[in-house]
């Protein structure tokens, strides 16, 4: 299992590989559908800091404000990825992005972009938004919440010791394709082709 | 039960426990799962992490997942209850459970892609509400989320790429092709609504409707039974796994049921549900007392 902690470098990123499970601590921002629509609209000098180095999770939390001021995330697992493969690589190249955390994989462009920019995939457990919320241990800031909404908004946050396995790496291996095709191969068994 | 805050506040307790609660059947199927998967492969891993977080949820009475889905309502009652009361009812306390966190602000006006910020919309939630001759009313709840409605798909038969004629055979061939098209990206292991007939309204909302069956039932059509036993060995079959990580629990139930069709038309639909099977039933007999049928 490797540990990762964030901001981390390129030779970090390369050491790891498809299928290794990686703790990750430090601080990451949230983006989804809108935030990535926007971050290749022009260059965000605001968010720029927070991308460089870092990674990008893919996550609509449901979010606690508390009687002081501050945010808490209530329950935060990873959104389907593929949303975001037309904008990934220009976004991950353009700000320095290390590397993509959410759900199903992602295609071929944002795979040649991973390996351009030595960047990573990392899948995190669909659905388990409770598990998550509690590897998430502060909520620094958060980018545009009135105008994208909760789910959409970027959220600078601090986890520790947060679960995903590296289903991408930037040597250009992806276990979405290697089940993909596995499936493939057994599905064509079955239907007698 | 007359009072339309009296049938919110019973909805508002349907909504936190289908938001933090899996049902038993579905922890069950989840453990089945789990003991066939290798000791130390990311299958067995994925599917640990699904069972702590449901003991998470349920424990905290939060939402086991952040997307908490679109609310599907059914509700069976008896003449006396208005049925546009209970539709207010449900849209009351969606508002409401959105407001305690129970679900996410999840619901977007297409038209502006502004969030409206407290859980409803037109058609969010979804209400159906049918009269039956009986006094007590029964509310079915299912959340059902976005990433895998997103894989939920719908064909015409005959479907000549896959060889699907207009058969138990053809539907087969296409929930099977339907499974390794939606890989791990529906939060597999999943579990398979599936509706032969129909027109693509009333098929896929009848696919949606099998979502409430327990995992561990039986279809009483002898046919459909053996299809559905068998598509859920062949499913496994697949290696995709949980999460798609590869491994042998891919789906964890399939429930077919059937609809009239046009002379024209032959619509398999199937409703791809996630493991997190956000389901919940209370029966409110006319005395107003509650039960909790699984
Ligand atoms: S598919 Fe289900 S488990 Fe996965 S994120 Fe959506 S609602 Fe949650």
């Amino acid at each position: 299992m490797a540990k990762l902690n964030l901001p981390c470098d390129e030779a970090t990123i390369r050491a790891l590989r498809v299928g290794e499970e990686a703790l990750l601590s430090g601080r990451m921002i949230t983006g989804r559908d809108a935030a990535h629509h926007w971050l290749v609209g022009g260059f965000r000098e605001e968010v720029a800091p927070y991308l460089a180095g870092s990674v990008i999770y893919h996550c609509g939390p449901v979010v606690r404000k508390n009687p002081d001021g501050s945010y808490a995330f209530v329950a935060a697992g990873p959104t389907t990825s593929t949303r975001e493969e037309p904008y990934q690589a220009e976004v991950i190249g353009r700000y320095g992005v290390r590397g993509v955390i959410g759900k199903g994989g992602m295609l071929d462009k944002t795979r040649k972009g991973l390996v351009e920019h030595s960047a990573v995939y990392l899948h995190a457990v669909g659905g388990t938004a409770q598990s998550l919320a509690r590897a998430v241990v502060r909520v620094e800031r958060v980018f545009k919440l009135e105008e994208f909404g909760v789910p959409e908004a970027m959220w600078v946050i601090e986890v520790k010791d947060f679960p995903t396995v590296v289903t991408m790496d930037a040597h250009g291996a992806s276990l979405h394709e290697t089940i993909a095709r596995g499936s493939r191969a057994v599905l064509d068994k079955l239907l007698g082709q | 039960m007359h009072q339309a805050e009296d049938w919110t506040k019973l909805l508002v307790e349907v909504i936190a426990a289908a938001t933090a609660r899996l049902p038993e059947d579905v922890t069950a199927a989840i453990r089945r799962g789990r003991s066939q998967e290798a000791a130390g492969s990311l299958a067995a891993m994925a599917l640990d992490a699904i069972l702590k977080n449901a003991d998470l949820a349920c424990s905290e009475r939060a939402p086991m997942c952040q997307d908490t889905g679109v609310p599907i309502f059914w509700i069976h009652h008896p003449a006396s209850l208005s049925t546009g009361m209970l539709v207010h009812a449900c849209a009351e306390a969606v508002r409401r459970a959105t407001a305690q966190k129970l679900l996410r602000e999840n619901a977007v006006d297409t038209l502006t892609g502004r969030n409206t910020g407290n859980g409803s919309a037109p058609g969010i939630p979804s209400v159906h509400c049918e009269e039956w001759d009986r006094q007590e009313t029964k509310v079915e709840l299912l959340l059902k989320g976005g990433g895998c409605e997103n894989v939920s798909t719908q064909y015409s038969l005959p479907d000549s790429k896959l060889g699907a004629d207009r058969n138990l055979e053809g539907a087969r061939r296409v929930i099977l092709d339907a499974v390794h098209q939606a890989q791990g990206k529906g939060c597999g292991p999943g579990i398979l609504g599936v509706c032969l007939g129909g027109d693509r309204g009333t098929g896929y909302h009848e696919a949606k409707r099998q979502l409430m069956r327990r995992l561990d039932d039986k279809n009483p059509v002898p046919e459909l039974d053996a299809l559905e036993r068998r598509l859920f060995d062949e499913a496994n079959q697949l290696g995709i796994g949980p999460m798609g990580f590869g491994g042998k629990t891919t789906v964890l139930g399939v429930k077919i049921g059937t609809l009239g069709r046009l002379p024209a038309s032959y619509f398999v639909s199937i409703a791809y549900l996630c493991w997190a099977a956000r389901r919940a039933t209370a029966v409110v007999s006319a005395k107003g007392d509650v039960t909790w049928p699984s």
